[in-house]
């Protein structure tokens, strides 16, 4: 069956393939999870807030996202964030220009007021997966504070914290311990998402194993391999995730 | 913002000629929801064989189902989608290959059974956390008064685990719908890729994917409320969340 396969195509383009492409999906994922973490724990803050409008924005955010497939956010994102940061840059130039203009001139970015900004590949995407993956990791938060005894709460109010030092001393503590398994498996998850920017024509790992097999037509062998290397990766962080969730578990 | 909003580019002739921008979104819509219905139906009658599997005491029918699991939950759907559209062909028999390359809906049907296989996979580990969640008892009683394990599962095991596994599977429903998007890149011209097309053509980006989002949104809705309606219609007496006396209250 593989008689008139080249999978010689593999070993012509591994460096390639690895140092360009799984690269990108690496820095993209571990990036992506680290801010959709963060903003997804604010996120959650939010939709748990007793101030009304603040849960209504974060919770209809949150489920708008959650409605709409990932593609579709991706290329939102890919067209508003030119607009969206022109926007906020233009806000914050009003406050302290001489920190807006540091910090753009830092990050390489050319800003006219009214002009949408010009946004590289990475930076695009790293934004995007950041909003689109907090509302997933916003509602593993939510379950994982929800979890943690009300009494707790009122008992550092009583000590005299105030919210922050009570979320951030008692709450979440336990809520990150509890859900790092569920937050673990989603990461697992957003490695896959990361597949998609391929819509954009980004040289991820399968964007760049796509282009050698477009140029040297082997379609077949390349697909083959991507499939493989995601296979052995995903199959090997689920399973040492489930291991991790044994070893942690807390025996109730 | 120096961008021109037109909101009445929708009744604007479509340059592919057949109709308006706003007849070609909803065509697409037509191909999002019949590629999610009939792919749902594969991943709904395979998950619930595939789920059963693993419950089951036979030792190779849990390594099968679990290896069935693994295999389409590792693999990104972007990827599975290639393999299915790009390597199967290649790799069966050439006169059948050169069929399935040559089938005028190629995309589609790659879409429905990439997707179909995807969530079943999904639809699997359900139904057996929800074969699980029964208590063992009732599989013993069923055997005790004579029933074979087939018998059991059929008349006691399934019809429960399938009205306790409802809201998961009204989610991985309302997934299906949203992963069908990810065909748009072996060319099927569904709602999202008759958005980018119309974003493409006519340069109103933001009105294009407002419009896009929009009908997701109303599709999740309405999907969610049957399935609310559904639920409501088969819950199992007597258990929380179910009807009878806990339901009674609100």
């Amino acid at each position: 069956m593989f008689s008139n396969f080249d999978f010689n195509v593999i070993e012509r383009s591994w460096k390639y393939l690895f140092f360009d492409g799984m690269v990108f999906t690496l820095q993209l994922t571990a990036l992506a999870m680290v801010g959709g973490i963060i903003v997804g724990t604010l996120l959650a803050l939010s939709r748990l807030s007793s101030i009304k409008p603040l849960s209504v924005v974060a919770g209809g955010y949150v489920n708008l996202v959650r409605s709409i497939p990932l593609v579709l956010v991706i290329f939102w994102f890919y067209f508003l964030v030119p607009y969206i940061g022109s926007w906020v840059i233009g806000i914050f130039s009003g406050i302290a220009p001489g920190a807006v203009a540091w910090l753009l001139d830092a990050l390489g970015v050319r800003w006219t007021a009214g002009q949408p900004i010009k946004v590289g590949a990475f930076s695009s995407c790293l934004i995007t997966f950041i909003m689109f993956e907090a509302c997933y990791y916003c509602e593993i938060m939510r379950a994982g504070i929800q979890s943690i005894p009300r009494g707790q709460v009122s008992a550092g109010y009583a000590l005299g914290l105030n919210y922050w030092q009570a979320m951030g001393n008692i709450v979440l503590p336990q809520a990150f311990r509890n859900m790092t398994p569920v937050l673990l498996t989603q990461t697992v998850v957003l490695f896959q998402d990361v597949s998609l920017v391929y819509v954009l024509s980004i040289t991820d790992f399968v964007g760049a194993a796509s282009k050698v097999a477009q140029r040297d037509g082997r379609l077949v062998e390349m697909y083959l391999f991507v499939a493989l290397v995601y296979f052995v990766l995903c199959f090997g962080l689920s399973s040492a995730v489930k291991k991790f969730q044994n070893k942690i578990a807390i025996i109730r | 913002m120096n961008y021109n909003w037109n909101w009445k580019i929708f009744w604007d002739a479509h340059p592919e000629g057949t109709g308006t921008y706003m007849t070609a979104l909803l065509g697409g819509l037509g191909w999002t929801l019949s590629t999610a219905l009939i792919a749902w139906c594969i991943a709904l009658s395979l998950g619930a064989l595939v789920g059963t599997m693993r419950t089951t005491p036979t030792k190779w029918m849990v390594m099968v189902g679990n290896a069935y699991v693994e295999l389409f939950r590792n693999i990104p759907l972007l990827v599975q989608m290639f393999l299915w559209f790009f390597v199967l062909p290649e790799m069966l028999p050439k006169g059948m290959g050169d069929w399935l390359k040559q089938l005028p809906n190629a995309p589609f049907v790659t879409a429905v059974i990439c997707l179909g296989f995807f969530t079943s996979a999904r639809v699997a580990e359900q139904v057996k956390a929800g074969i699980g969640s029964l208590p063992r008892g009732q599989t013993m009683a069923g055997t005790a008064l004579g029933l074979t394990l087939p018998q059991t599962y059929r008349f006691v095991v399934l019809p429960q685990a399938f009205r306790i596994i409802l809201p998961p599977l009204t989610s991985e429903f309302l997934n299906i719908i949203k992963n069908s998007a990810v065909a748009l890149t072996i060319g099927l011209v569904e709602l999202t890729s008759r958005a980018r097309s119309m974003q493409e053509f006519s340069f109103q980006v933001f009105e294009a994917f407002t419009a896009a989002t929009l009908i997701y949104i109303i599709v999740n809705i309405i999907v969610v409320n049957l399935m609310r309606l559904l639920e409501k219609k088969v819950a199992v007496p007597g258990l929380i969340g179910g009807g009878g006396m806990m339901g009674a209250g609100h």
